[in-house]
């Protein structure tokens, strides 16, 4: 060794007697703490190795001690909650509405499962406390299209509108202006009837007489004449203050001309009957339900 | 312990080799065995390759960096599952070049959000995310909804893809422009296209996609092929 | 003493190669900040994503980008040149053209792929986002820095290669393996720069954070390391505290590290058994971590009134506090249980930014404040005080950022899996992010407070070279004399 070996006077221990660029290094032994805290993971982490599944072979691995699995794991514990809340869900899924709605600890469960289930699944369209949005209709309103009753929710909820599933709600709107029927100055005319009578908004000094007559002939049909809406239709309320496109004169036009027909998934795929009733309820709680 | 490092430190070369070596071992014992052990991706039915449409569409999810925020990955948890649905698969990746499993969650996660939400409500929140909801941190991609899929290339893509292993066969290559244009196509007929990628969903378009038709092409596809109804547990286990 | 005096001078070393990487390192720190305050003020408000180059999705890559491997590269393969031709006394070999080709061949991939990112070209693969020509080009670029590093190794005037350059050596190689075995794919085109990944799926996923976790490990870690053993003896002036343990740290540590890659996939579909590995070789990477802590640390036993007057050091002492500080938390974060809570919340983001910030960052601004004013031969910085107000208000923004980041992603692991007392989920996914907004601004700010700092630093440091109050008096030799309390053993 070309190098001599030195002695720190701070620390008192000799260097390796190497030096490059003025840098030396001490030959301190390693820190036994160091070392035993270092022996004492290799240890656990062996014991781990060992308990868990961990070294692999060609085809196959080494399966632990424990016989865990991450899956199996996740499969008992959501097995565990599902049996504590089953005795509830188990009714809720069996028992009617008005015999649920009887029963304070029923309703309870409901309404919390009801909430959880929203806020996760319902809320990007509907609004986090169901206030809607335009084209997603508020369910706390009580403005209901296809109905606010516990049995036209949960029917609602659970096939969906126009969702594609069999049993959907479906109806559509005549693209009146799309398709010819209504020429655009008569497209203008209704939309001002429906924007005077049933809106609310009168314009001074403009005559809707016209418009009157094309909503009688066109449109009475599905809204009925006074605009009250039809249920068995989907077709929304029109003398109302909540409106599902918007408190806005384009967007009568726009829906008359092209109308947009909304879409609401069918949760019968995601959730389980017991759950869409739970929601149900939480929704016609929210303060429209009928 | 000086003596025997002695002769590593006095040569570069040995230094330099026995330094790869000791960083290989690590890799070929985690990677090589995924390859080996038959049960890494699960025997389950249903996993298809993407169609045309849906494979731009995920180009377009790695163009834009949404796996930066969303993870495509539910973990073995009981909240993911609450939130999420069932765990992911590793089968139900195994077309994926690259995985998106994504890292980070700044929106939620995204592998099984095909047909929870309506296209209307896809193509509009990805316009403009916070008109529907307000609290969103989501950037608005209005802008690929003006922009016309460049399906050029397609065939060279879904070609690529055979090379790296998905298993498109000489008739989805030659239908791949119909099959295409069909699923933007409501009112096209959809029977070739639902017999080579069945459970394809088809976007309210004119046959001639934006790239925000393709993307809710892939987006409404995400975690539907394996029907979990029809899994059993020694089929998931790993 | 005669056969180790230092030749030093401009004659022996390629030095211009190095002062380009440190201006470049300086101009990458602006840049790599600035654009990582932006995309932390876009996720506080999002109305900032005005343009489809500026949305997070894209801009976030080039911060990641510019700030590791252009800001951290940069420094990296500075350092590397000043640190190995001074522990070899040897100039770098291969001549000027080859160390030129790897600054311009670097910095061009640099703006290459971050232009690259913004116009929607990305793989996709954390922190190996950059489209396959990119890659090649890369690889081009890091084969010649292999050629030159080894080739200066080997015309070394010393007899042993000092510790430092074990680190520097295995980042190099080691990287190269790993980049070039995850950007395995192929092009849809050789006109295309689209590519498709090799591997799909789980093994994709594991291969990808294979390399993801050792571009922590290889790029983030081992060569500053490598700067730590240089500049902390170099600014303390006292020999390195031990050799054995040196030994045995970098063993351990380029071993295990490559092991750990699955810690990033806890409780996904990757296999059971792998996670396991992922997790037991991440507790047992703890000790080595610190084995280099310690070295660093203990260096300064004598020397820590240093600390006081010297802010370079007080920011390399600082970095390897940090160092020990990830280097805990990260095994902490590897076990199961933990990771359950932490993995996809901003937790993640805390510590990514204790180790980056904390270490990274700090310890390349020590290393700055001893090499500018002795690569541009000036007697001393500008402005002591200046770096000191550097210090406080980068340590400040330090604090802002891993503290709130922290909440944050505690507050977000708790809340996701928060249950009502029939074990329904409590929280919405919104009502998540609605409650971290105030986290987000905080971060924001403490980004910038690191900016400001790291502002002061560059001003600093262009007096420091261009001030006539620094110009040393020609004849003072720039090399530091003996350790201090050395004493020659026998004398
Ligand atoms: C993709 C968006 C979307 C999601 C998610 C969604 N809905 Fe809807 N929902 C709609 C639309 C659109 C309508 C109105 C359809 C129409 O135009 O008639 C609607 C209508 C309804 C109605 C009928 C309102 C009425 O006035 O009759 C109820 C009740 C309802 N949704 C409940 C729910 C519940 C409960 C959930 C969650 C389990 C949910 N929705 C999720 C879009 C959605
Ligand atoms: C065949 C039935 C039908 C006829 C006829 C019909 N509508 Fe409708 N209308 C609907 C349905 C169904 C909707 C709900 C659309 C949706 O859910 O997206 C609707 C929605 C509307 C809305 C939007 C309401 C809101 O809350 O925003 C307006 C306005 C409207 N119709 C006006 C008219 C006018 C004016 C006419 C005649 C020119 C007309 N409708 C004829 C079925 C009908
Ligand atoms: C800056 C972060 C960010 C980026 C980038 C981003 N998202 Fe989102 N995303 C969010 C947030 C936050 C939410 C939750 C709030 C909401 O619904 O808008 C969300 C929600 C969603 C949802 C609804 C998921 C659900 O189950 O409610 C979809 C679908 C979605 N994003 C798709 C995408 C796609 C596709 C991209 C890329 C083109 C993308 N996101 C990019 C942050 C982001
Ligand atoms: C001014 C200083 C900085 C600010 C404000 C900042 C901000 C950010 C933000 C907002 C993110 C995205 C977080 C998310 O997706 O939720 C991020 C990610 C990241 N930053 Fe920074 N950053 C800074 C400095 C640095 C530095 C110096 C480095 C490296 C040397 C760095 C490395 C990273 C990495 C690796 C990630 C990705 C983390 C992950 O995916 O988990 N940052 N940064
Ligand atoms: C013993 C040392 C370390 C261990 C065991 C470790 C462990 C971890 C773990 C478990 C995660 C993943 C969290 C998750 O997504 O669930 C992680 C992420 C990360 N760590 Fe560390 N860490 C260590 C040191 C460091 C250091 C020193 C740095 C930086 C200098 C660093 C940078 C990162 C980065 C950038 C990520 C984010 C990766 C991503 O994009 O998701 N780590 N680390
Ligand atoms: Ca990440
Ligand atoms: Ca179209
Ligand atoms: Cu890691």
């Amino acid at each position: 060794m070309p190098g001599k070996i030195e002695k720190d006077s701070v620390t008192g221990t000799e260097t390796t007697g190497h030096e490059w660029d003025g840098i030396r290094e001490l030959n301190t032994p390693l820190p036994k703490w160091w070392v035993y805290v270092w022996l004492a993971s290799i240890v656990w982490g062996i014991g781990y190795m060992v308990a868990y599944p961990s070294v692999p072979y060609g085809s196959g691995y080494f399966h632990g001690l424990l016989g865990y699995s991450s899956r199996s794991h996740v499969a008992h514990e959501v097995a565990e909650v599902d049996a504590k809340r089953d005795i509830y869900m188990k009714k809720i899924a069996a028992e009617p509405f008005s015999a649920i709605e009887k029963d304070p600890r029923l309703m309870q469960v409901a309404e919390i499962a009801g909430a959880s289930t929203f806020a996760n699944n319902c809320q990007p369209c509907h609004g986090q406390g169901g206030e809607g949005r335009i084209g997603y209709p508020a369910l706390a309103a009580g403005a209901w299209i296809w109905g606010g009753t516990l049995d036209a929710i949960q029917r609602t909820v659970t096939y969906g509108i126009r969702s594609g599933d069999p049993k959907a709600r479906d109806s559509q709107m005549p693209p009146f202006g799309k398709s010819g029927m209504l020429k655009p100055e008569q497209i203008q005319q209704v939309a001002s009837f429906v924007w005077s009578n049933f809106y609310g908004h009168p314009t001074k000094g403009e005559d809707i007489a016209p418009g009157a007559k094309i909503f009688a002939a066109n449109c009475a049909v599905c809204h009925g004449p006074e605009g009250q809406g039809n249920p068995a239709f989907g077709a929304p309320r029109l003398a109302s203050h909540v409106h599902l496109y918007g408190d806005f004169r384009a967007a009568i036009v726009r829906q008359v001309t092209d109308p947009r027909m909304g879409v609401m998934p069918n949760w019968n795929q995601r959730l389980d009957p017991a759950t869409i009733k739970a929601v149900t309820i939480y929704v016609h709680d929210l303060g429209g339900g009928q | 312990m000086r003596l025997s490092h002695a002769f590593i430190e006095r040569n570069a070369i040995v230094l330099l080799v026995l330094a790869l070596l000791t960083v290989t071992i690590g890799g070929i014992v985690e990677i090589v065995p995924l390859f080996t052990i038959e049960t890494t991706v699960e025997h389950v039915q249903g996993v298809r390759p993407y169609s045309p449409l849906e494979l731009r569409g995920r180009d377009i999810y790695v163009r834009e960096g949404c796996y930066l925020c969303h993870s495509q990955m539910i973990r073995t948890l009981r909240d993911d599952v609450a939130r999420y649905g069932h765990y992911s698969l590793a089968a139900e990746s195994m077309y994926d070049h690259p995985f998106q499993w994504g890292s980070k969650r700044i929106g939620p996660d995204l592998a099984r959000v095909g047909g929870k939400y309506s296209d209307a409500w896809m193509y509009a929140h990805l316009e403009h995310p916070r008109r529907l909801v307000p609290e969103s941190l989501m950037p608005d991609f209005a802008f690929l909804a003006r922009t016309p899929l460049e399906t050029r290339d397609l065939l060279a893509r879904m070609k690529t893809n055979i090379e790296v292993g998905v298993p498109y066969t000489k008739a989805d290559l030659a239908q791949a422009e119909a099959d295409l244009r069909a699923q933007d196509d409501p009112s096209a007929d959809h029977s070739a296209l639902e017999k080579r990628y069945h459970g394809a969903h088809v976007v309210p378009g004119n046959g001639h996609p934006t790239e925000l038709d393709a993307l809710v092409a892939y987006l409404q596809v995400l975690g539907t092929m394996v029907d979990f109804k029809d899994v059993t547990p020694a089929q998931e286990r790993q | 003493m005669s056969e180790h005096a230092l030749p030093g001078g401009p004659v022996l070393y390629n030095d211009a190669v190095v002062k380009k990487f440190v201006i470049a390192c300086l101009f990458w720190a602006i840049a790599a900040f600035l654009v990582g305050v932006y995309i932390a003020s876009e996720l506080a408000w999002p109305q900032l994503n005005i343009a489809p180059y500026l949305n997070f999705g894209r801009l976030r890559p080039v911060h990641t980008s510019a700030a590791i491997f252009a800001f951290g590269g940069s420094a990296l393969i500075g350092t590397s040149f000043y640190v190995v031709q001074r522990t070899c006394r040897a100039r770098l070999w291969g001549g000027d053209a080859l160390a030129n080709f790897v600054f311009w061949g670097y910095q061009i991939f640099i703006v290459l792929a971050a232009t690259s990112y913004l116009m929607g070209f990305s793989k996709s693969r954390e922190y190996a986002e950059p489209e396959w020509h990119l890659d090649l080009l890369l690889v081009l670029v890091w084969v010649c820095y292999l050629l030159i590093y080894l080739g200066t190794l080997m015309r070394r005037a010393e007899p042993h290669i000092y510790v430092a350059n074990w680190f520097y050596l295995s980042f190099i190689i080691t990287i190269a393996l790993l980049v070039i075995v995850n950007n395995l794919g192929i092009p849809i085109s050789p006109y295309s720069a689209k590519s498709y990944s090799w591997f799909s799926g789980v093994q994709d996923a594991m291969v990808q954070w294979w390399y993801g976790h050792n571009a922590v490990g290889f790029f983030l870690t081992v060569p500053f390391l490598g700067m730590m053993y240089y500049f902390i003896p170099k600014a303390a002036n006292r020999p390195i505290y031990s050799y054995r343990l040196s030994i045995v740290h970098f063993w351990a540590l380029i071993f295990i590290y490559i092991w750990a890659g699955p810690h990033h996939l806890l409780w996904t579909a990757l296999p059971d058994w792998t996670q396991t590995l992922g997790m037991a070789f991440s507790i047992m990477l703890w000790m080595p971590s610190w084995g280099g802590m310690i070295n660093g640390l203990m260096t300064l036993s004598g020397a820590w009134d240093k600390l006081r007057t010297d802010p370079g050091l007080r920011f390399s002492v600082t970095a390897v506090g940090f160092y020990g500080m990830a280097t805990f938390e990260g095994p902490a974060m590897s076990i199961r249980s933990v990771n359950a809570l932490v993995h996809y919340s901003d937790w993640v983001i805390g510590h990514v930014h204790s180790g980056t910030l904390g270490w990274v960052a700090f310890i390349v601004f020590g290393a700055l404040y001893y090499l500018v004013p002795n690569l541009w031969g000036r007697k001393g910085l500008y402005s002591v005080r200046l770096a000191a107000w550097h210090y406080w208000i980068a340590t400040l923004g330090i604090v802002f950022y891993i503290a709130s980041m922290w909440v944050a992603g505690l507050m977000e692991g708790l809340m996701w899996r928060a249950y009502d007392r029939f074990g329904f989920l409590k929280y919405s996914f919104v009502q998540v992010v609605v409650a971290e907004h105030p986290f987000m601004v905080l971060r924001m700010i403490g980004g910038v407070l690191f900016t400001i700092g790291a502002v002061l630093m560059i001003y600093n440091l262009w007096m420091t070279v261009n001030s006539p109050s620094t110009e040393a008096p020609r004849a003072t030799p720039v090399a530091i004399g003996l350790p201090a309390g050395a004493v020659v053993a026998g004398e």
